[in-house]
């Protein structure tokens, strides 16, 4: 068992696909949450295989993608600084600015390191004592127990010249915004298998019931996915709305304890601007106030100052899962993964930056 | 930075922190341990940002895969 080829067996594929058809009477819209499974979809073709009254909906689930403007700009501000090691996951570098990007900032002169763990950036502070290093402490419940390590190991070591910029956020209260919105057009979800391992299943249960909307807990290859939608089609048939358990082999009920306890141990749950989505109550995590010297913010007195998002991007509503990346006029053209316009076609998990990927074919693309 | 894949534990290290090397289809990562502590050598963990956040059950998989067969069963049609 190698845990991938197994579930991607394209015969298995096509029994799943074929019970969809046999069960669906109606048209529903399922969203998948992480932009993980987004590009499995897309990738795989997924979409394709299911009948043409199931239509999926892709949702808000990119760390890049919904880091606010004020924070991009809080770090290129803070990368831009010749005293400073600035440390980041190698996804955030092209993310676009109010002006420019973390790989601008680099190119000027700015220290710019990416790392693929938190614990590198700690290392390399560990290992320049007389400079200061900022790590740039992004995601979903997923990346936040790593980042809480990396805090909780500099206090344990005493590595005082090691700080990070905080913008952490948290599924549900962005699922309480989409499933409320008077546009909402989601019938059923397929929640981020990796955030529930971290998490458990249980906080989408009130979710699940407030809106009578059936979560299937859905993993990452396409049979998982495939089976998640076929689960969520049953619920929706029958009128039910529970929280379902897809990807057993690494989701517990109760999610990775140690985990948890390290999120809480170094975190507590703030309001939070997410990028195309606006500001959403208790729905990020920042420093607790006994650990406040590792805040980099704190420590560089830096101000976010708010920050205008281009009007003609439609990155907001496609992370609402109100519209498509064809729909918009500049997909492709103008918005390249080279020349992104907004978040979406930033990251290699972002929706646009997978249709461009796997949905243009060549020659179409008339990028400038 | 959000996308977990299933790596194989080839050696693990114990101190500080307890660490391992993972294998991803031959290549080789630093991966620490401490969320998963019952992982040991020739595991699969999920991993992100460095860490392994679970260790997949073996058990739970075969149960995944039987279900697609028995979708199979049930519905012979399908699959022709």
């Amino acid at each position: 068992m190698k845990y991938v080829d197994e579930f991607r067996d394209p015969s298995s594929s096509l029994k799943l696909s074929a019970a969809i058809a046999d069960t669906v009477s109606r048209s529903w819209s399922i969203m998948e949450v992480c932009g993980g499974q987004t590009h499995s979809i897309v990738r795989h073709g997924l979409d394709k295989l299911l009948p043409d009254s199931v239509s999926l909906i892709h949702g808000p689930g990119c760390p890049v993608c919904v880091t606010p403007l004020e924070m991009i700009d809080a770090a290129i501000h803070l990368a831009s600084r010749v005293d400073l090691i600035f440390c980041s996951f190698g996804d955030m570098l092209r993310v676009p600015g109010t002006n420019q990007d973390l790989q601008q900032a680099k190119a000027k002169g700015g220290d710019v390191r990416i790392v693929y763990s938190p614990l590198d950036a700690l290392e390399i502070a560990k290992n320049s004592p007389t400079q200061e290093v900022v790590f740039f402490a992004v995601g979903f419940e997923t990346t936040a127990p790593a980042n809480a390590m990396a805090v909780y190991q500099a206090r344990e070591n005493a590595i005082d010249n090691f700080s990070i910029v905080v913008s952490h956020v948290l599924v549900p209260p962005a699922l309480h915004t989409i499933l409320s919105h008077s546009d909402n057009q989601v019938n059923g979800i397929l929640a981020a298998g990796h955030v529930c391992t971290i998490m458990g299943e249980e906080e989408y249960v009130p979710i699940a019931n407030q809106y009578g909307t059936p979560i299937i807990v859905t993993g990452f290859e396409p049979l998982d996915i495939l089976q998640g939608i076929y689960l969520c089609i049953k619920q929706l048939e029958r009128g039910q709305a529970n929280v379902v358990n897809q990807y057993s082999r690494s989701v517990r009920r109760h999610g990775n304890t140690a985990a948890k306890n390290m999120i809480n141990e170094i975190f507590e749950v703030v309001p939070r601007s997410w990028r195309g989505l606006g500001k959403i109550p208790k729905s990020g995590l920042a420093l607790r106030d006994k650990y406040s010297e590792f805040d980099a913010m704190r420590k560089f007195n830096i101000k976010t100052i708010p920050a205008i998002e281009p009007e003609f991007c439609i990155s907001g509503q496609i992370l609402q899962g109100l519209k498509k990346p064809p729909e918009c006029p500049m997909f492709g053209t103008v918005c390249t993964p080279e020349h992104p316009l907004g978040a979406t076609m930033v990251s290699a998990e972002g929706t646009c930056s997978a249709y461009f990927k796997h949905r243009i074919p060549l020659g179409e693309c008339s990028a400038i | 930075m959000c996308l977990g894949i299933p790596g194989k534990i080839v050696s693990i290290v114990k101190a500080p922190l307890r660490m391992a090397k993972v294998s991803f289809g031959g290549i080789l990562k630093e991966v620490c341990l401490a969320y998963c502590p019952e992982a040991e050598l020739g595991d699969y963990v999920v991993v992100h940002a460095g860490f392994a956040i679970s260790t997949l059950d073996e058990k739970e998989a075969r149960k995944t895969l039987d279900y697609f067969d028995q979708i199979g069963d049930q519905q012979p049609k399908v699959s022709s």
